[in-house]
């Protein structure tokens, strides 16, 4: 093990339990939003009671974002000063942006949002509700922007080892952005209609018959089935557009080592970087051809194409890429499957009639959309390597040069922490999901919005 | 000091200096108030506990925010400072980040895990602040003595993050005779009385030592005829200091008259200080060994940053007056909706 090699599992594991938190945060505080907004048209208390159980769900998450998102921001100086030192004068900019647009928005309202509700106006409070939302979102947009910026770099020009930005409007839309920008947000909406359903259908099973439950159940069901096909085309999209900027990319997903036409699309396989080739194949003939260029006879690029003259891979590691690629779809399919059935089955017999079995099922993909989130970014960015930003920077370039034992020292402790908290994060789920279906939380009146009113805290 | 307002390559970097100072600055005494009440959880009672929690729920998030801030400035206005400043403390800088997960999380996580976790929550609350605090101690004593691991530094270290602790608590303590009443309050009037004495001695010790060990900064502060202004500095956080210690001794008053005093004494107090250090180390970003000019990102990124601070501080500074004035007055126990 070397400085590089752990320095990359640390901030790929800071980065893996991040990302966990803002997708649901981000398409949470749309969700809250919307029931807010059917309250206060309504006069439903349902809709109230929804809110109050999934703002502390929100407050939860948004801490845990919070928390593991500064690291990041540290990391950036204490294990990769070289990244910032040649590309700072654009991601620079774009960082601060987050955090002058985003991050102190969501940061004042979301104390609004979650302690004023009866010490401000009806409307103030609803506009939190949205500012916090829009913030999360904003923070999304800045990200997704470097994120893409380092997978398709364009806007720039380097001078003396450093890139200069020449065109911001070319950096912020750069290639591969609106894409990568639509299935995150896509991703992070399915992520919490698959988590308000699960929930939801946990706390059914649990016993819980309120009103607002079987709102939430049937808000869960369908956020998922009308969003999974968008998805789906979106993500078919971004495949397009990578096939375009990151070829070697695209053929790693598919494990295709020639560049030919009529490329199989290959369902199952075990590549082996060493023989390149694939073991125990199983593929659908012409169907990458089909699927990549709509021709069966369309020609798919390979990897062989990446390897220089001189023997020197510059694609990323197949089997990964392969892997991680497959379970994203295989979990999308799993969504499609599950959420049309429940949505159909809610509509023919009601929310309240759901079978057991599909509440069962409905419990376990409560986190389904963090196993395809993290498959999905496990694609895209060991699909970059062995770039850090795309034939600019490698990441052998970027590393700072601490001491190994160092590194492991603090990888094992953000280890041992990481998995602490996800756990607590979902016994605290699960066991606030059985408080609230025993009623213990359910509050008749509400806090009037004059004085402050002394609510005890859970 | 009027050249550098000629040229933009000299105007940007100033300016982006300026505002990662008063980023770090402001961090310093809001979180400083946070993390002070962090590191005071064991000397209060369980109710207690809550009500101190209830008078920064609403603000902790927003008041951590500019050490992001803070640190975005540096990563983006000074990236080769960056990177050197971060990598020689690489250690502090992890135990600060376990620290600020541990405080960030228990805040939520002890009022929503099952009542028998939430002992343990409040001991994380109170490790986690205790940990950012001593590693930010420690790490400004390290920069002090020029970011160098020697047993004479890491020695001074030791004391500066004795000192933040002390301080924090102080600014901590000060923050509750503002926001509570009652047995809380009077037992935080005690707490202050006993902290001043670490305030006094930390800023003593930062002020006589830095001088000594960089003749850089013994002649910034003691050239004639600069040192009769500069004297005024000191002079001025002495006064403060007897201010302090004049208003606490009149507290705790039954009508409540005077409890802001402390805080807003206390705020002063850490303003100069930090003044005075800013002053030390200009032009410096790594001490003595890397200047903001020569640390500085290139001008025309400086600049759009710039356009976008311009625009959005005072919108910053808007929301957080509202924050500010939505949650004014006593900390009633939290009402979580």
């Amino acid at each position: 093990m070397d400085t590089l090699l752990l320095s990359r599992i640390q901030f790929g594991a800071n980065i893996s339990f991040h990302i966990l938190f803002p997708t649901i945060t981000i398409a949470l505080g749309w969700a809250l939003l919307f029931f807010k907004l059917r309250y206060n048209a309504t006069g439903d208390f349902k809709w109230m009671e929804a809110y109050r159980f999934w703002v502390k769900v929100f407050a939860l998450s948004f801490a845990m974002g919070v928390v593991s998102g500064i690291t990041m921001s540290f990391q950036f100086g204490t294990n990769w000063p070289g990244f910032m030192e040649t590309v700072g004068n654009i991601a620079g900019p774009l960082l601060a942006y987050e955090v002058l647009t985003a991050f102190f928005l969501e940061a004042v309202f979301l104390g609004i949002m979650l302690f004023g509700f009866s010490r401000v106006p009806g409307w103030l409070h609803t506009t939190a509700t949205f500012l916090v939302a829009f913030g999360t979102t904003m923070s999304a947009f800045w990200i997704l922007v470097l994120n893409s910026w380092m997978q398709t770099p364009v806007g720039y020009e380097m001078r003396e080892g450093v890139a200069h930005a020449t065109d911001w409007l070319a950096i912020l839309f750069n290639p591969s952005m609106p894409y990568r920008l639509a299935h995150m947000l896509l991703a992070s909406g399915l992520t919490v209609a698959f988590l308000i359903a699960g929930i939801s259908a946990f706390r059914k099973l649990s016993g819980d018959r309120s009103p607002a439950v079987d709102a939430t159940l049937r808000f869960g069901l369908w956020a998922g089935a009308i969003l999974i096909p968008v998805q789906i085309v979106a993500g078919d999209m971004h495949g397009l557009n990578t096939l375009e900027h990151q070829p070697q990319k695209v053929a790693a997903m598919e494990a295709n080592w020639e560049t030919q036409s009529g490329v199989p699309l290959v369902l199952f396989a075990v590549p082996d970087q060493e023989a390149r080739e694939n073991r125990f194949e199983l593929a659908v003939p012409n169907g990458a051809s089909w699927i990549l260029t709509h021709h069966a006879d369309g020609v798919v690029p390979g990897l062989n194409d990446f390897v220089t003259e001189e023997g020197e891979v510059m694609h990323p590691p197949v089997a990964p890429v392969f892997y991680a690629f497959r379970i994203m779809v295989a979990t999308g399919f799993a969504m499609l499957g599950l959420s049309w059935l429940g949505a159909f089955l809610s509509w023919r017999r009601g929310t309240g009639n759901l079978p057991k079995p599909l509440l069962f099922l409905m419990v376990p993909m409560a986190f389904s959309g963090w196993v395809a989130t993290l498959a999905g970014w496990y694609t895209t960015e060991i699909g970059r390597q062995p770039w850090l930003v795309t034939g600019i920077l490698t990441r052998d370039q970027a590393v700072a040069d601490v001491p190994t034992p160092m590194v492991a020292s603090t990888l094992v402790a953000y280890l041992v922490v990481y998995a602490l908290l996800l756990f607590a994060y979902v016994a605290v789920l699960f066991y606030l999901a059985r408080k609230a279906s025993h009623g213990d939380d359910i509050e008749p009146e509400l806090p009037s919005s004059e004085a402050a009113q002394v609510v005890v805290a859970e | 000091m009027s050249e550098i307002f000629q040229s933009q390559d000299t105007l940007l970097p100033f300016i982006f200096a300026a505002l990662m100072g008063v980023s770090i600055l402001i961090y310093v005494v809001l979180d400083g108030f946070d993390l002070g009440i962090g590191v005071l959880f064991p000397f209060a009672d369980d109710e207690e506990r809550d009500r101190m929690i209830a008078s920064i729920g609403p603000f902790w998030d927003a008041n951590e925010t500019w050490l992001v801030l803070a640190i975005g400035l540096l990563l983006v206005a000074f990236p080769v400072a960056h990177g050197v400043i971060l990598s020689a403390l690489y250690l502090p800088v992890a135990i600060m980040l376990i620290g600020l997960i541990l405080r960030g999380v228990a805040f939520e996580f002890r009022v929503k895990a099952p009542a028998p976790w939430k002992r343990s929550w409040n001991g994380a609350f109170f490790a986690g602040s205790l940990m950012t605090a001593l590693s930010q101690g420690w790490m400004l004593g390290l920069y002090i003595m020029g970011l160098g691991h020697t047993p004479f530094t890491m020695g001074f270290a030791v004391v500066t993050a004795v000192f933040l602790t002390v301080a924090y608590s102080f600014i901590g303590a000060c923050w509750v005779i503002l926001k509570t009443d009652g047995a809380l309050q009077a037992k935080a009037v005690g707490w202050a009385k006993g902290g001043i004495w670490g305030v006094i001695l930390g800023m003593g010790a930062v002020s006589a030592a830095s001088p000594l060990v960089s003749t850089r900064i013994f002649d910034k502060w003691f050239t004639m005829p600069e040192v009769f202004v500069l004297a005024l500095l000191p002079a001025a956080a002495a006064l403060l200091i007897v201010g302090l210690w004049l208003s606490l001794r009149r507290l705790p008053r039954s009508d409540d008259k005077g409890s802001a005093w402390p805080f807003f004494l206390a705020v002063g107090v850490f303003v100069l200080g930090f003044g005075g250090m800013a002053y030390s180390f200009y032009p410096y970003v790594v001490p003595d060994r890397l200047t903001i000019y020569e640390a500085a990102s290139a001008p025309e990124s400086l600049l759009i940053m710039l356009v976008g601070v311009c625009v959005v501080l005072p919108l910053i500074a808007g929301y957080t007056v509202l924050s500010y004035t939505v949650f004014r007055g006593k900390a009633t126990e939290l009402s979580y909706y």
